[in-house]
C-alpha cells in the first residue's frame, strides 16, 4: 500500500530509510522516525481499536502521551508487550502490532453489540448489572467482563529483556524540553548547575517543533537544535530523550523511565530495554507543557475526530495529512494554526469558530489565505461509523443554548481545539495544591510544597515571549541558590503571532429529538449522559462521580477528559469549577512497564543467596537444599533412590546410633563485649546470667516487652568481658537490632558493644553416642572427657593446625559438640570431620533430620515460638527468673498470660502408630461436632520418631499439661484427614536428659 | 522516598533505614513497681498524631545507630534529626 497521505518534503522523518512493519497481520511502510500512528495515518489507516465499554470503533485522537484510543499490543523478539500507545511507539523493521479489545477482528467486532445495548451500560453499570444472583458471578459475569476488558494480554513467558535501575543526584531536574525547559536548562547550566533535562519524546523542542515562531533570529527548530547541541557538550548537563518523569515523591525524589531499546528491532548487547532513574534533585522545574482540550459534541469519538494540535504535529513533524477534507472546530486561535498548516500544504480546511467576532493576527492571516471561516458555528455531530464521512453543523445562539440552520457537510476529519489544559500532574504529586486560573479556565500549580517550580504552559503561560523570559529567570534563580555564580545569560528576542481570548464553551447542546452520545472520557466511554445520571442519582463529590462513572480512571488518567468533566459537573450543579475541585493526581503520569519497576531483581537476583563455606562439599555429596531465610541449607543428602522421608530417617537414626555432622554456620552469632556485658545479658534474657563462669555456655530465652518469646539460643562466656551469643537463623538480624536498641536508647549507661559475627565463623555440630570418640581424634591434645569438657562447657583447641572453638551444646538431645572455626577454614574442618569420623560411621545430616531429632526431644523452634507463645506455653518456665527483672517480665503478670487454659506444649502420638499427623492440624474432642467445632489447639511440628519408629508430633493445646493421657482427634480439613491421637509429654525421647550429659 | 539526615553519616535515602516508632516513649525503670495501666500504656498505647512527630529510625544499612527524627506525618517534612541521646530542642 502506498503512503497516500504522506506529504513531500515536509517533516522530520528520514525519507532515506524506508521501514516495513505489520499491523493486524498486514504489511505497511513508513520511514525512520515515524511512530506507529504517523505511519498508519500516512497509509490512510484510522481504525485501530475498539472502545472499552461499547466497542465503538477507535482511531487516533492525539500525538503523544495523551492518546486515549490507539493502544496496541506489540510483538518484539517473540515477546508480547501490551498497552503500547501507537502515538509514542516508533516503528522499526519487522515490528508487529495488533489491535486489542476487539474480537474476532477490529473491522468486525462482536462486542460492538454493546453499542446497541448501551441503555444497559449507563454510569455505574458494573455496580448495578453484575450484582445478582451471586451464583452468576463465577460462570457468567466474570468470564464476560474478562472477555470484554483489558488493553491486551501480558505475556506469561519469562521476560528475557534486561531492565535497569539507576540512582542519580542533580542540582536541577527539568521535566520537558519545550521552550521553557530548554530556556531554563540553558540558563541554569550556564550558571554552573548540574542539570538533567528529560524529554519523553524522541525529539527535543516540544511545541517549538510545530509553532511558527522566531527566537533570536532563528526558527523554533533551529534554536532547539542549537541549545540542545550546546547543552550536550557541557559536562554538568545530562540530556535524555525518550525519558518520561512519571512520579514525584517525597523529598524531591523523582522517578523517570527511559526507553532505551523500545524503538530498536533488537536490544543491543550490553544495553537494557528500559532504565528506571531514581533522581534526587535539589530543585525541580516542571516544564511538562499543556494538552489541548477536546470539544464535546455528538459522536465525537468517531475515528477522524482528533485534537487540532495533533493534526498539526502529524503534518509538521511526520509530513502526514490526517485528512484531505478537514473541518476545524475551535473555540480559540489554536485551531487557526492547524488550518493555516493545511492550507500551506494544498488542502482546503473549513474553520468552525464558536466565537462570534474574534480578531487577532492569526485570524487575519487565515482570512488572507482565503480559508473559509464560519463564526458562531459548531459541529453538532460527526457522521460515519468507522471513519468520519461528514458532519452535521449548525449556527449557535450567543447564549450557546439554541442551534439553527443544521446542515450536513462532507469532511474526512474533524480537528478540535477547546483551548489548553496545563499538565499539573507532577506538581500535584509533589503536594502542591493547585488553584483555578479563570483566564485560562484550568488549574495551575499554587504555592510550592517541595523544591519545585512550574514554568511555561504547564504553569498556564501561553505566550512564547513570556514563557522564554520567565524560564530564563527561573533557571537562573534556582541554579544561583545552589551555585552562587551569578552568571546570567541574556534572554533572546522572541517574535510570535498574537492571539486573542478563547471562548468559554466546551459542550455542544443536543438538537431537539436527537440522543447522540457525547463523550467526555474517550478511553473509558464516559458520556455526558453518564455524568448527568450520576448527579441525578445523588453523587456530589467529584471523587465519587469519578469512581461511579469511571471518568478519568483509564490508563490515560483523564489527560483529555478531566476538565471537560469538571466543567459539565459545575454547569449542572450551578457551581464554578474551583468549587467542584479536581480529583487527586497520582503517579505514574503514564503507564510504566512492570519490568522497569522490578529492574534486575528477578529470579536469583530477587534476593541475596547466602551459602556456608561448606556449600560446595554439600553439593558434591548430593545435598538437596532448602531455603532458610536467604540461606541455602542442606535438607538431606540423597543416597541412591532415597526420597526426603527415607534419607532424613536414615540420617536421624545414624545420629541416635553412631554420630552425625550438621552444618550450623547459618546460626546467628553476636559478640557481646564490655565490662557490663553480664548485666546486659541478665536484662535481655529471662534467666540469671551474673554468675556464669568463664568457659561455660548457657541456654537463654529472650522476650519482647509484651512477654512473647522473641528468640532463644546459647550464649558462652569466652572471657571475663566477652560473650559469644547465638540466635536462631531466622531472628539473627532482629536480635541484633533489639540489642542495639536497648544499648543505645534505653540503657546507654551500660558499657557494652555488640557486633554480628555470623559471617566470621563456620560451624559444625557433631552429635551422637560416638561424638566424643570422634572429638578425641580430632583434638588429640585436649581432655574431652565428661570432666574435662562437661555439658555446657567451652574449650579452645587446635584442629590439625587450625584454631577452633568447641562448645558442648546439643540441639539433637544426644551427646553433642559444636565446633566453630574461622569461615575460611570451614571447608577444611568439614573434610577433617568426615575423614576422621569414617571409622565411627559418621554421616552428614540435613535440616530435616535435625527437625526430627529436636521434635522427638521436645525442643522448641520457630514453629512453636511463633510470635504467640510466652515461656510458660513452651515448657520454658524453669528459665524464667523470679528474682530479677528483665525485658518483658512485667507483661507475664497479665491475666491473659496467667490463665490456666492457655495453650501449652505437648506431644501427640497417633493411636494406630502409623498415620502421620499433618502439621497445622486442629485438635478437637469430637470430630463429628457441629461446625464451628471448638478447637483445642494445633499441631506445630511433625516427624517420624526414629527412636520408636512411629509418627510423633508437637502440639500446642489448651491446658495441655493436664490433658496428658487423653485421647483426642487431629483434623486436617486441607488433607481431609481425621486422626485419633493420644496426648503425651513433649519430651518423647530421653525425658531425663541423660544423653546430653553422658 | 524520604531523605534522612543521619547525624552520624549525613543525608541518606530511606531504604537504608528501618522505622522504629514513637521516640518519646520511655521504658519504665527496671525493678520498679508500676500499675498494670502504666505498663500497658508503655507496651501498647501509641499516639498517632497528624503533624510533628518525634520518631526513631535505625540506620541498619549504615552506621547501625538508632536516631531520632522529627518529622511531619502528613507532609513528611523532616525538621531535625538527633543522635540517640542528644537533648531534644
Ligand atoms: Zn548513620
Amino acid at each position: 500500500m502506498s503512503q497516500d497521505f504522506r506529504l513531500d518534503n515536509v517533516g522530520m522523518v528520514n525519507r532515506e530509510k524506508k521501514i516495513s512493519f505489520k499491523f493486524n497481520g498486514k504489511k505497511y511502510f513508513g520511514f525512520e522516525g515515524d511512530t506507529i500512528a504517523s505511519a498508519l495515518i500516512a497509509n490512510g489507516v484510522h481504525l485501530v481499536g475498539r472502545s472499552f465499554k461499547y466497542h465503538r470503533p477507535r482511531g487516533f485522537f492525539g500525538v503523544g502521551v495523551d492518546e486515549p484510543y490507539a493502544i496496541l499490543q506489540l510483538d518484539r523478539n517473540n515477546e508480547r508487550d501490551p498497552n503500547i500507545r501507537a502515538t509514542e511507539q516508533e516503528i522499526f523493521e519487522g515490528l508487529e502490532v495488533k489491535s486489542v479489545n476487539c474480537w474476532p477482528s477490529v473491522n468486525f467486532d462482536i462486542g460492538a453489540i454493546n453499542n446497541f445495548l448501551k441503555m444497559f451500560f449507563p454510569a455505574g453499570f458494573y455496580y448495578k448489572t453484575f450484582m445478582w444472583p451471586p451464583s452468576f458471578w463465577y460462570k457468567i459475569y466474570e468470564p464476560f467482563i474478562r472477555m470484554a476488558a483489558g488493553f491486551g494480554e501480558a505475556s506469561i513467558k519469562h521476560d528475557k529483556e534486561r531492565y535497569e535501575h539507576k540512582y542519580e543526584y542533580c542540582d536541577l531536574l527539568i521535566t520537558g524540553s519545550g521552550p521553557s525547559g530548554l530556556a531554563s536548562a540553558y540558563a541554569a547550566a550556564k550558571n554552573g548547575a548540574r542539570v538533567i533535562l528529560a524529554e519523553d519524546k524522541p525529539r527535543f523542542g516540544g511545541s517549538l517543533l510545530t509553532s511558527d515562531v522566531n527566537i533570536g533570529n532563528q526558527t523554533g527548530v533551529e534554536w532547539t537544535e542549537k541549545i540542545i547541541a550546546e547543552l550536550k557538550s557541557m559536562p554538568n548537563v545530562t540530556v535524555k530523550n525518550r525519558s518520561q518523569v512519571f512520579g514525584y515523591y517525597d523529598h524531591n525524589m523523582l522517578v523517570m523511565s527511559e526507553r532505551i531499546s523500545d524503538h530498536l528491532p533488537k536490544t543491543q548487547k550490553y544495553l537494557p530495554k528500559q532504565r528506571l532513574w531514581y533522581i534526587r534533585a535539589n530543585e525541580v522545574l516542571i516544564s511538562s507543557g499543556s494538552i489541548e482540550r477536546p470539544l464535546v459534541f455528538g459522536n465525537n469519538d468517531t475515528p477522524g475526530v482528533m485534537l487540532s494540535s495533533a493534526a498539526k504535529e502529524y503534518m509538521k513533524v511526520y509530513g502526514v495529512l490526517v485528512g484531505k477534507k478537514p473541518l476545524i472546530f475551535t473555540n480559540n486561535d489554536s485551531g487557526y494554526e492547524t488550518a493555516i498548516e493545511f492550507k500551506k500544504n494544498g488542502v482546503n480546511p473549513i474553520i468552525l469558530d464558536t466565537r462570534s467576532n474574534p480578531s487577532s493576527d492569526i485570524i487575519t492571516e487565515a482570512k488572507n489565505l482565503n480559508i473559509e471561516i464560519k463564526f458562531s458555528y459548531v459541529v453538532v455531530a460527526a457522521k460515519g461509523y468507522k471513519k468520519v464521512k461528514s458532519a452535521d453543523i449548525a449556527k449557535i445562539s450567543d447564549d450557546k443554548k439554541e442551534l439553527f440552520n443544521i446542515e450536513n457537510i462532507k469532511c474526512d476529519c474533524i480537528c478540535v481545539s477547546g483551548f489548553w489544559t496545563p499538565s499539573i500532574h507532577l506538581a500535584s504529586q509533589s503536594g502542591n495544591k493547585s488553584k483555578f486560573n479563570e483566564k485560562i479556565d484550568a488549574f495551575v500549580p499554587d504555592k510550592s510544597k517541595q523544591q519545585e517550580n512550574t514554568i511555561g504552559s504547564a504553569n498556564g503561560i501561553f505566550t512564547l515571549e513570556e514563557t522564554i523570559k520567565d524560564a530564563f529567570d527561573k533557571g537562573f534563580d534556582v541554579s544561583n541558590k545552589i551555585t552562587e555564580k551569578n552568571n546570567k545569560v541574556s534572554v533572546p528576542t522572541v517574535v510570535e503571532k498574537k492571539s486573542t481570548d478563547h471562548d468559554k464553551f466546551w459542550c455542544v447542546p443536543l438538537p431537539k429529538g436527537k440522543s447522540y452520545k457525547r463523550f467526555l472520557d474517550f478511553q473509558n466511554d464516559v458520556a455526558v449522559s453518564d455524568i448527568e445520571l450520576a448527579l441525578r442519582e445523588g453523587f456530589r463529590s467529584i471523587e465519587h462521580v469519578k469512581r461511579y462513572t469511571t471518568l478519568g480512571m483509564a490508563t490515560d488518567q483523564g489527560k483529555t477528559s478531566n476538565l471537560n468533566g469538571l466543567q459539565l459537573v459545575s454547569d449542572i450543579e450551578n457551581k464554578v469549577v474551583p468549587q467542584v475541585g479536581h480529583t487527586t493526581f497520582r503517579p505514574p503520569y503514564t503507564p510504566v512497564s512492570i519490568g522497569a519497576i522490578v529492574g534486575r531483581e528477578v529470579g536469583k537476583h530477587s534476593k541475596p543467596t547466602r551459602k556456608s563455606p561448606m556449600h560446595s562439599w554439600h553439593e558434591k555429596n548430593n545435598a538437596v537444599f532448602v531455603d532458610a531465610g536467604v540461606w541455602l541449607r542442606p535438607r538431606y543428602y540423597k543416597q541412591g533412590n532415597e526420597g526426603l522421608f527415607e534419607a532424613s530417617k536414615r540420617e536421624a537414626k545414624n545420629v541416635r546410633q553412631n554420630v552425625g555432622v550438621c552444618d550450623v554456620t547459618t546460626l546467628g552469632k553476636i559478640d557481646v563485649k564490655g565490662p557490663d556485658a553480664a548485666e546486659f545479658l541478665n536484662r535481655v534474657y529471662t534467666n540469671a546470667w551474673l554468675k556464669l563462669p568463664v568457659g561455660k555456655a548457657r541456654y537463654g530465652v529472650m522476650l519482647r516487652e509484651d512477654g512473647i518469646v522473641m528468640d532463644d539460643g546459647t550464649t558462652t562466656r569466652i572471657s571475663e568481658n566477652h560473650y559469644h551469643m547465638t540466635t536462631t537463623t531466622a531472628q539473627a538480624a532482629n536480635v541484633l537490632s533489639h540489642l542495639e536498641y536497648y544499648l543505645q536508647l534505653v540503657w546507654p549507661e551500660l558499657n557494652v558493644n555488640v557486633v554480628s559475627t555470623t559471617e566470621q565463623w563456620a560451624g559444625a555440630a557433631i552429635a551422637g553416642p560416638n561424638s566424643r570418640k570422634l572429638l578425641m581424634k580430632l583434638f588429640s591434645n585436649l581432655d574431652v572427657s565428661n570432666e574435662g569438657l562437661p555439658f555446657m562447657g567451652y574449650k579452645e583447641a587446635d584442629l590439625f593446625g587450625v584454631p577452633a572453638k568447641i562448645y558442648r551444646i546439643s540441639f539433637s538431645g544426644e551427646l553433642a559438640y559444636e565446633i566453630n572455626v574461622e569461615s575460611d577454614n570451614g571447608y577444611f574442618m568439614w573434610e577433617k570431620i568426615m575423614e576422621v569420623g569414617q571409622e565411627f560411621q559418621i554421616q552428614p545430616y540435613g535440616t530435616e533430620a535435625l527437625s526430627t531429632l529436636r521434635i522427638e526431644m521436645g525442643h522448641v523452634a520457630g514453629s512453636e515460638l511463633d510470635g504467640r507463645t510466652i515461656p510458660y506455653d513452651a515448657s520454658l518456665e524453669g528459665l524464667v527468673s523470679k528474682k530479677k527483672d528483665f525485658i518483658g517480665k512485667r507483661s507475664l503478670n497479665r491475666s491473659a498470660f496467667t490463665s490456666t487454659d492457655r495453650e501449652k506444649l505437648v506431644g501427640l502420638v497417633p493411636i494406630d502408630k502409623t498415620t502421620s499427623i499433618p502439621e497445622g492440624s486442629y485438635i478437637v474432642k469430637d470430630p463429628k461436632a457441629k461446625l464451628p467445632n471448638p478447637k483445642l489447639g494445633h499441631v506445630s511440628a511433625s516427624c517420624w520418631s526414629v527412636e520408636y519408629d512411629n509418627p510423633f508430633s508437637l502440639a500446642i493445646i489448651k491446658d495441655g499439661k493436664n490433658m496428658i493421657g487423653q485421647k483426642l482427634f487431629a483434623m486436617s480439613p486441607l488433607k481431609n484427614k481425621t486422626i485419633p491421637v493420644e496426648i503425651v509429654s513433649s519430651h518423647y525421647v530421653d525425658p531425663e536428659g541423660k544423653r546430653v550429659r553422658s | 522516598m524520604l531523605y534522612i539526615n543521619c547525624p552520624h553519616c549525613g543525608l541518606r535515602s530511606q531504604n537504608e533505614f528501618a522505622y522504629g516508632g514513637d521516640a518519646t516513649v520511655k521504658r519504665p525503670e527496671l525493678n520498679k513497681e508500676i500499675s498494670d495501666q502504666e505498663w500497658d500504656n508503655f507496651v501498647y498505647l501509641r499516639k498517632s498524631p497528624r503533624g510533628k512527630h518525634l520518631e526513631l529510625w535505625h540506620h541498619i544499612s549504615g552506621c547501625r545507630q538508632w536516631i531520632k527524627v522529627e518529622r511531619d506525618t502528613s507532609t513528611h517534612e523532616i525538621f531535625k534529626t538527633y543522635k540517640a541521646n542528644e537533648a531534644i530542642e
